[in-house]
């Protein structure tokens, strides 16, 4: 008897969150998959339905050629393996940025980490849009770095970076950067200092104390700092579309185009699915690791 | 070890440099009376009275401020009940998903979430616009909600229950009375990181809107898409001034748990 009234409570409790998520994040991806195998008609929505009733008969009509198309379209194939260079490559230069950056916040005294890392955290918290666009006016041909390498003499014509790869490199590692520092930061400054010292006292350089030592230890959060990034990089839409040009096809930015200017709302959803079965494994890892922390 | 070196100095400060310096060019060429980057037109506050007075620009920072609060506000009731299930109950039936779903819109693609949330509107019949922006928000800010949440959570020292519990304080209410007050400054820092991001958002909204309701991110990105503006450089500091000074005053309110509530 004592039992059953806590017991409701906490299921309510459950109930709550849960349902929410179910609801507004689980069955949105289960459509996704459904309209994926469906075929694309006018009207609204621009789809077929799945299923008809005909009588007392119920046909289900999966159609997997939304599927063959894309996977056998050149255009789609190269945007995946575009979207996963770039993720790849713009994950290992934040590394190399966010690294140094985080390692030295860690070795500064607890009085200014705190309002170091505070600095980092002010760019992650203003728009994205914005700082994108801040860009904009830096790289374009006759944008300030142009401007400012030309009266200074370095370069006789202005460089062409706006609506290229570098751009898109350039805007990515500007706007995750924060997602990677943050991580790695917390991971250094929890690390045990008298490791170190005990290395120190062997007779360990500084140089290889740091690499036999601190390095290996912080992998972890350089493990959650890249998954952070890497995984909604894979996706980025914003960066290729404003920074990037046309040769440089990104996932992200096909599916919006998929959706906003062609339409075809079943061929975009296979596209999505894809994307969904590429996340899968560093998503489920990161999760994996990210409770294994937590406890 | 307290004193950096310099190769530590020297790290973090190109490190800021680059996260700082295209910030300080806009906001410096949002006062240049020149409509040109390259050249400086001397001071002006044209841009911010352009941007003042752009119907366009006032109806999109209306519909945006409103999605933001309601969302938040949605997004903080949500996340302060996923963690208090999280880090409390822990195991039920089915926690496995329920801690999968609470970590991936994360790290999920915006378009991705942009995408299922359109596709769910339209097949469930619902007319899309700021109702249903606000909804898509609520749900991808909640899961950063509750991670500020599950990090007070952890922190609180479970002995002050235990007390209130000894003293013959039923546990619900030892919660209430104990638990929550000392939650208190999480629960702004988890409003306000939620508010900021629904105010950011451009994917998500331009999949889960209708026509005629446009955010200010919208707005701005049909802009921008077109060229730079120094309009957009004013709209821009504007926004930058709004975002720095929740942050400075949060961290004034809420600074002994300042470094675990914004650490992701």
């Amino acid at each position: 008897m004592m039992q059953s009234k806590p017991d409701l409570g906490r299921r309510a409790l459950v109930f709550v969150p849960y349902g929410w998520l179910a609801v507004f994040f689980l069955m949105p991806f289960l459509l996704v998959l459904a309209i994926s195998l469906s075929s694309v008609r006018l009207g609204m929505p621009p789809y077929e339905p799945l299923y008809a009733w005909q009588g007392s008969l119920l046909s289900i009509r999966l159609n997997l050629e939304n599927f063959i198309f894309v996977l056998g379209e050149n255009t789609y194939l190269l945007a995946y393996l575009t979207s996963l260079k770039v993720a790849a490559i713009s994950t290992a230069l934040m590394l190399a940025i966010a690294y140094p950056l985080a390692y030295g916040i860690a070795s500064c005294s607890p009085r200014s980490r705190s309002f170091l890392i505070f600095l980092v955290i002010v760019p992650f918290w203003s728009s994205m849009l914005i700082r994108v666009y801040a860009w904009m006016s830096i790289l374009r041909n006759d944008g300030l770095l142009n401007s400012l390498l030309l009266n200074l003499g370095v370069i006789s014509e202005p460089l062409r970076i706006m609506n290229t790869e570098t751009a898109i490199y350039i805007g990515i590692v500007y706007t995750y950067l924060p997602f990677m520092v943050l991580p790695i930061y917390a991971n250094l400054s929890a690390s045990d200092r008298t490791l170190i010292e005990a290395a120190r006292d062997l007779g360990c350089s500084r140089l290889s104390a740091f690499w036999r030592v601190t390095f290996p230890l912080s992998l972890r959060g350089v493990a959650a700092g890249s998954a952070l990034v890497f995984i909604p990089v894979i996706g980025e839409f914003v960066v290729p579309d404003l920074l990037g040009g046309a040769d440089t096809q990104m996932i992200g930015r096909t599916i919006w185009i998929e959706f906003f200017n062609n339409r075809d709302w079943p061929v975009a959803s296979a596209v999505t699915v894809l994307l969904l079965v590429i996340l899968v494994i560093p998503i489920v890892l990161f999760q994996t690791r990210l409770s294994r922390t937590s406890k | 070890m307290s004193q950096p070196s310099w190769f530590n100095r020297l790290s973090i400060c190109a490190g800021l440099a680059f996260l700082y310096l295209p910030i300080v060019v806009l906001v410096v060429y949002s006062f240049n009376a020149s409509r040109l980057v390259t050249v400086w037109g001397g001071f002006s506050t044209q841009w911010y009275t352009a941007a003042i007075s752009n119907q366009s620009i006032v109806e999109g920072a209306k519909i945006s401020f409103l999605v933001a609060a309601i969302s938040a506000t949605f997004a903080t009731v949500l996340g302060s009940l996923a963690a208090i299930v999280a880090v409390r109950v822990r195991r039920f039936r089915g926690h496995h998903i329920f801690n999968g779903m609470l970590v991936a819109p994360m790290v999920m693609p915006e378009v991705v979430m942009g995408v299922s949330m359109l596709l769910m509107f339209v097949t469930l019949g619902i007319d899309r616009g700021p109702v249903t922006i606000t909804l898509a928000h609520a749900t991808f800010t909640m899961c950063f909600a509750a991670v500020v949440m599950q990090s007070r959570l952890v922190e609180l020292d479970p002995s002050l229950e235990e007390a209130a519990r000894d003293l013959g304080c039923p546990p619900f209410l030892a919660f209430m009375k104990v638990a929550v007050p000392n939650m208190a400054p999480a629960f702004v820092s988890a409003w306000l990181l939620s508010f900021t991001l629904s105010l950011d958002d451009l994917v998500i909204s331009s999949f889960t809107t209708g026509p005629g309701a446009s955010t200010l991110p919208m707005k701005i990105y049909s802009q921008i898409k077109f060229g730079v503006t120094p309009e957009v450089n004013a709209i821009s500091t504007i926004i930058l001034g709004v975002v720095v000074f929740g942050l400075v005053a949060s961290r004034i309110v809420s600074t002994p748990s300042a470094k675990s509530s914004l650490a992701v």
